[in-house]
């Protein structure tokens, strides 16, 4: 863990305190359909966590009730104390989510959508938030990229300018949906390596969804594996070299197996 | 039971998104360029189809009158039948139906892509109300580009009123007879009460279409649906709100 519950922010290096995330007995319902089932955990202030599961468990559910786009249907989500889903909280905590799409602004160029929350909340003149913006970019190797339209960039370049969008509004919470996605095995580890070290450099909580192996076990502080909604495992990394689990085991290390397929297994 | 209760949510919530929008309306100084450009999108864009429509609206209405005004020879009052049809019911509606079709579809498209490729999301995460950023512009636009814009339909539907009052061999008035007519019976609150009539038309149509494009759920085939349903809620609530309108301002 980051050892410290202070946020530098990337542009002043002035410290705010880092924030922590509690949720107590989550459920969600979709009608009839229970995606969330009583899930507890705690993330600390300045730690990276690492939420795993396989697809359809209720994880990208869970992340959109830590930023409040999410009511829940029973228990409470809480960002520094403070209930997750009201707009105090968004006012009192910078939070900042990287969407597994990107959710970059088609009709806006990469400037301005890095140069969109500046604006919109007053947080410098035009020629700070020019400074901030490249800053931005040029953390994220992306210089060239500033005139250019979300339409024109490649998948892991517009995951970049994502991450570096969420990083303009100098969060105390930063939260990756799915960051690695779509990506090739070179892309992946250089978002993982991004992911870790803006932890290091800035100290800001994280949370990242995802289904890579490798970016939990190398850059998370503690992992959460969901299953059919249920949180099945809470632990350090190390744990999960060799889970005594055979649910997780079979989820981190599948094995493929011609005689016996499971889709087969599925139709019976 | 279940359609009702559709219409009435669909009725809560484009009220609430009204006083949302209305809270933000102290932003709109910083919006400007925001504002601007909706006021080009609302008003120049939908100028060009304006102009051709309310023409040959106005052409017709006097073409039609003539044939049967003749009968009774009272071509003369054409002028007085073209003016306060367009001013008051031709010019506010057509526009407003134009306003629906053109601009309605286009703010329901485009919010109803940014809520579901989750852009909207997006900006609640950073605070920015969609309302404020998205909403507000438009509805500010509306109140002012919509009845510029049947205000110029009047005029342009008059003038092809007139062109066709000369050049139709059973009519053959000179447009100097035809405007005096006009004049005379049009009078400035029959103008008024056609901008306010197209003022409540186009403020319902984009707050209705922002609405139903904000409220998008699904995937991109959802997109389509939204148009569908922003076009043909705006042209039935244009119709039933004329009634009401020229009821209270009659």
């Amino acid at each position: 863990m980051a050892g410290t519950s202070h946020t530098r922010n990337p542009f002043t290096q002035v410290e705010t305190p880092a924030v922590g995330v509690t949720v107590e007995h989550l459920s969600k319902n979709f009608g009839s359909l229970k995606v969330l089932k009583d899930v507890s955990f705690a993330v600390q202030p300045g730690e990276i966590f690492v939420l795993m599961g396989p697809s359809g468990s209720g994880k990208s559910v869970l992340l959109k009730h830590i930023v409040g786009l999410e009511l829940p249907t029973a228990g409470r989500v809480a960002v520094d104390g403070h209930d997750a889903a009201s707009e105090e909280t968004r006012e009192r905590v910078r939070m900042a989510l990287v969407f597994q799409s990107g959710a970059l602004f088609n009709s806006l160029s990469v400037y301005d959508n890095l140069a969109l929350y500046p604006r919109e909340h007053r947080l410098a003149d035009e020629a700070g938030i020019r400074q901030k913006v490249m800053h931005a970019l040029k953390i994220l190797s992306l210089e060239g990229t500033a005139k250019k339209f979300p339409a024109d960039l490649s998948g892991g370049m517009k995951k970049r300018v994502a991450i570096a969008r969420a990083l303009v509004m100098e969060p105390q919470l930063m939260l990756y949906d799915e960051p690695t996605s779509e990506l090739d095995p070179v892309m992946s580890a250089t978002i993982s390596e991004i992911i870790a070290s803006l932890r290091v450099e800035y100290r800001v909580t994280t949370i990242v969804v995802s289904h890579d192996r490798d970016l939990a076990l190398n850059i998370a502080d503690r992992v959460g594996i969901l299953m059919d909604g249920k949180l099945i495992f809470l632990g350090p990394p190390s744990e999960l070299k060799q889970p005594k689990d055979p649910i997780v085991a079979d989820f981190l290390t599948p094995k493929i197996d011609l005689q016996h397929p499971r889709f087969k297994q599925l139709e019976t | 039971m279940k359609q009702i209760t559709a219409i009435l949510e669909g009725f809560g919530s484009t009220l609430q998104l009204l006083i949302r929008s209305i809270g933000y309306a102290g932003t709109l100084p910083r919006q400007w360029g925001r504002f601007i450009e909706q006021c080009y999108m609302i008003g120049y864009t939908t100028l060009p189809i304006v102009a051709i429509l309310s023409f040959f609206i106005g052409s017709v209405l006097a073409l039609q009158a003539g044939y049967s005004m003749q009968n009774f020879g009272t071509q003369q009052f054409i002028g007085s039948l073209v003016g306060l049809s367009m001013a008051r019911e031709l010019g506010p509606v057509m526009v407003a139906i134009l306003v629906a079709g053109r601009v309605g579809s286009a703010i329901a498209a485009e919010l109803a892509s940014m809520k579901v490729y989750q852009e909207v999301d997006a900006l609640v995460t950073m605070n920015i109300p969609p309302a404020r950023m998205l909403v507000m512009p438009r509805l500010a636009a509306s109140l002012v580009m919509v009845p510029v814009l049947a205000l110029i339909g009047d005029l342009v539907g008059w003038f092809g009123g007139a062109i066709v009052s000369k050049y139709t061999a059973i009519i053959s008035i000179e447009p100097e007879a035809y405007f005096a007519v006009l004049r005379h019976y049009t009078h400035f609150k029959d103008v008024l009460n056609g901008l306010v009539k197209a003022e409540i038309f186009g403020f319902v149509v984009v707050l209705v279409c922002c609405n139903i494009g904000l409220n998008t759920r699904g995937g991109p085939r959802e997109i389509g649906a939204s148009v569908t349903r922003a076009v043909v809620v705006s042209l039935i609530l244009i119709l039933v709100l004329d009634y009401f309108v020229t009821q209270i301002l009659t």
